[in-house]
């Protein structure tokens, strides 16, 4: 039987008269949980801003015929010869052509596919930007401007002008920032571009690319895939590249092995791709975690140490409460509920403090060459980590006060009566 | 006349720092409305005697009895909810909780027991602090209040319950003559005329006299 509104209202005399140690404690767990909230917030928004950077544009799957020498070289076919040692050198890469055979009809099937967000064409080429008598080697990439942006936030990107604009102009081209600065060529100039295999095509600039790396900015443009079969002087269903959008990442291994199997074609998937970005994500995340758990053990330490103070100072009321028909289960949900008040209180503030700070840091400014479409430093608020801090902080608490408020359950009130 | 408290063949041993034989066969009752001193030099074992009594000591030999019926071998718990009802405390220091008011400390035992509303306890308790006159000092904080009345705060405190004996451990030693004598006087009369039992250890023999009944302790052994 226990009489919770008596035991709670024993707790809150305690922590009332000893405020000093009572807000001490509390803010013990304040600290410890605005951090952590502040930094997971931070640190989370900040993987994600860099996992973006990367992996949005980056197709989950992408298909493309690869040149690369035949595993069977034709010697290893002649029967006579089975059983000897052969060595041919000088091997070249077999003669292929770089257009997708059949392109068009796998994109309809890769589309009727369940798993599959999108699926999207693209003809990427080498041509050369020309600016009077100097030709600067770039890449050109047809796309279906519209969709590319729906699936891979292409706008992000386009610093000026629109996909919507790349789509409307035929002959349109998206520039990438660093082309225009060293041609010094703004929106509604026209640029002439040069395929491998000669001819020049004038080509209306209607936006600017910029992706963050500069390197490719220097050399990357965009048009229709039109305008690049045109220029190329192929048909239009001449396609070098399928880029995949699925609905779940985790899809990406199987699916791209099935397709390798079934069109005889290279099909590379996002985690093969970018590894290395998991693995710094992981990493970061882990002294996220590793930092804010310190914090909130030391918070725990600090609670320990206060209860323990207490209990030493409240022996005779301890003694007390037990001569006069409190159990030892009582007595130790009295130093309980003390705990849990303190994390409870210093918990719920601490998110409130945690969420002040982080929105605090979402207005503060951040802009960077790299990133044209940020502009504060971000955030990832996410409820998870809300709910997260405040079970631990009543976790920790529980912990705190668990050792010391046992030690009041056992105290023999006859020892200490006896003992003044 | 009913039998409140009875101890049979209660022995008990302290194992530290040596193996000594506090306690040696005590048998004894104390019968409703009675008024018991137990008195003896110290270290004869009367204090050990009391808290075995109180059953808040359950490291002993023997039968205890309440209200006739048998006490000893109950797990905590239950032990806690007799004391809480049945056995009232007052000791030689005051020991209240001197973080809350009088009129708390007075209340919180019944608030425990939890069988009167919140009320009905305030009432109760008011009655008690004006039957001992201390029924203005209701609102003060216990730590500012002199000895004499934290002993009548802890007399009352102790029948907050109506409990059926009250115990009491050198009560009065640590008071002067006029205050101890005030809380003789309050002992009796809650005696004459409430018929509560009550059962005190102390050295105080002029104290001891006035009781209805004195046992005297001598090595662990009843002489009387």
């Amino acid at each position: 039987m226990t009489n919770w509104s008596v035991i709670l209202n024993i707790a809150k005399t305690h922590l009332l008269t000893k405020i000093k140690q009572t807000s001490t404690a509390a803010l013990g767990v304040t600290f410890g949980i605005s951090s952590y909230i502040t930094l997971v917030c931070f640190m989370t928004g900040l993987n994600g801003m860099l996992d973006d950077l990367i992996l949005n544009q980056t197709p989950h799957i992408h298909i493309y015929n690869e040149i690369e020498p035949s595993k069977r070289q034709p010697v290893s076919l002649f029967d006579n010869i089975k059983e000897s040692f052969n060595v041919v050198h000088s091997i070249k890469p077999k003669r292929s052509q770089k257009k997708i055979h059949n392109a068009l009809p796998i994109i309809d099937y890769l589309k009727a596919n369940e798993n599959v967000k999108g699926a999207l064409p693209q003809i990427k080429t080498q041509i050369f930007y020309i600016a009077g008598s100097i030709e600067l080697g770039g890449n050109l990439t047809g796309i279906n401007p519209i969709d590319e942006a729906q699936l891979f936030n292409m706008s992000d990107y386009i610093v000026e002008g629109s996909a919507k604009d790349l789509h409307n102009t035929d002959n349109g081209i998206l520039l990438g920032i660093g082309i225009a600065e060293k041609m010094s060529l703004k929106i509604g100039d026209r640029v002439q571009v040069s395929p491998i295999n000669g001819g020049v095509f004038p080509l209306k600039i209607v936006g600017f690319y910029q992706s963050g790396i500069a390197d490719l900015d220097a050399i990357q443009s965009f048009t229709n895939v039109k305008t690049v079969q045109r220029i190329l002087g192929e048909a239009n269903n001449y396609i070098t590249d399928i880029n995949v959008k699925l609905h779940d990442l985790e899809q990406a291994i199987p699916l791209s092995k099935k397709i390798e199997q079934q069109f005889n074609l290279t099909a590379i998937d996002i985690k093969t791709a970018n590894a290395q970005f998991e693995t710094g994500t992981t990493i970061r995340n882990l002294i996220t975690y590793a930092v804010s758990v310190t914090l909130l053990i030391v918070a725990g330490f600090g609670i320990y140490n206060i209860l323990n103070m207490l209990i030493y100072e409240k022996m005779n009321d301890i003694a007390i409460l037990k001569a006069t028909g409190f159990s030892g289960k009582d007595v130790q949900l009295i130093f309980m509920s003390q705990a849990m008040i303190i994390g409870f209180v210093g918990g719920v503030l601490g998110l409130l403090i945690g969420f002040g700070l982080a929105s605090l840091i979402d207005t503060i400014p951040f802009q960077t060459e790299a990133l044209p479409t940020v502009e504060t430093y971000p955030i990832n608020m996410n409820p998870v980590f809300f709910i997260i801090g405040f079970s631990f902080a009543m976790f920790s608490t529980f912990l705190a006060g668990y050792l010391p408020s046992k030690k009041a359950k056992r105290i023999d009130p006859v020892k200490i009566i006896r003992g003044q | 006349m009913s039998t409140v408290l009875e101890a049979k063949h209660i022995n008990k041993y302290f194992k530290k720092p040596v193996h000594f034989h506090v306690l040696k066969n005590i048998n004894f009752s104390v019968k409703k409305g009675e008024f018991a001193s137990i008195m003896g030099k110290s270290g004869c074992g009367k204090s050990t005697l009391l808290y075995i009594l109180s059953t808040m000591d359950t490291d002993y030999e023997g039968e205890l009895y309440l209200n006739n019926k048998l006490i000893s071998g109950q797990d905590r718990e239950h032990l806690s909810y007799l004391r809480n009802k049945h056995i009232g405390f007052v000791f030689q220091f005051h020991y209240l909780l001197s973080e809350f008011s009088v009129l708390e400390n007075v209340m919180l035992p019944a608030k425990k027991l939890g069988e009167k509303s919140l009320k009905e306890i305030e009432n109760d308790a008011m009655q008690k602090l004006k039957m001992l006159n201390i029924d203005h000092l209701a609102k003060k904080r216990a730590s500012r209040i002199s000895g004499g009345e934290k002993q009548r705060v802890a007399i009352a405190r102790a029948l907050i319950n109506d409990p059926s004996i009250i115990m009491g451990d050198e009560p009065t030693g640590n008071l002067d003559s006029h205050n101890a004598e005030n809380v003789f006087n309050i002992f009796k009369r809650l005696s004459d005329e409430q018929g509560l039992s009550l059962l005190i250890v102390t050295h105080d023999e002029d104290f001891a006299k006035k009781t209805d009944r004195i046992i005297q302790m001598g090595d662990g052994k009843i002489l009387l």
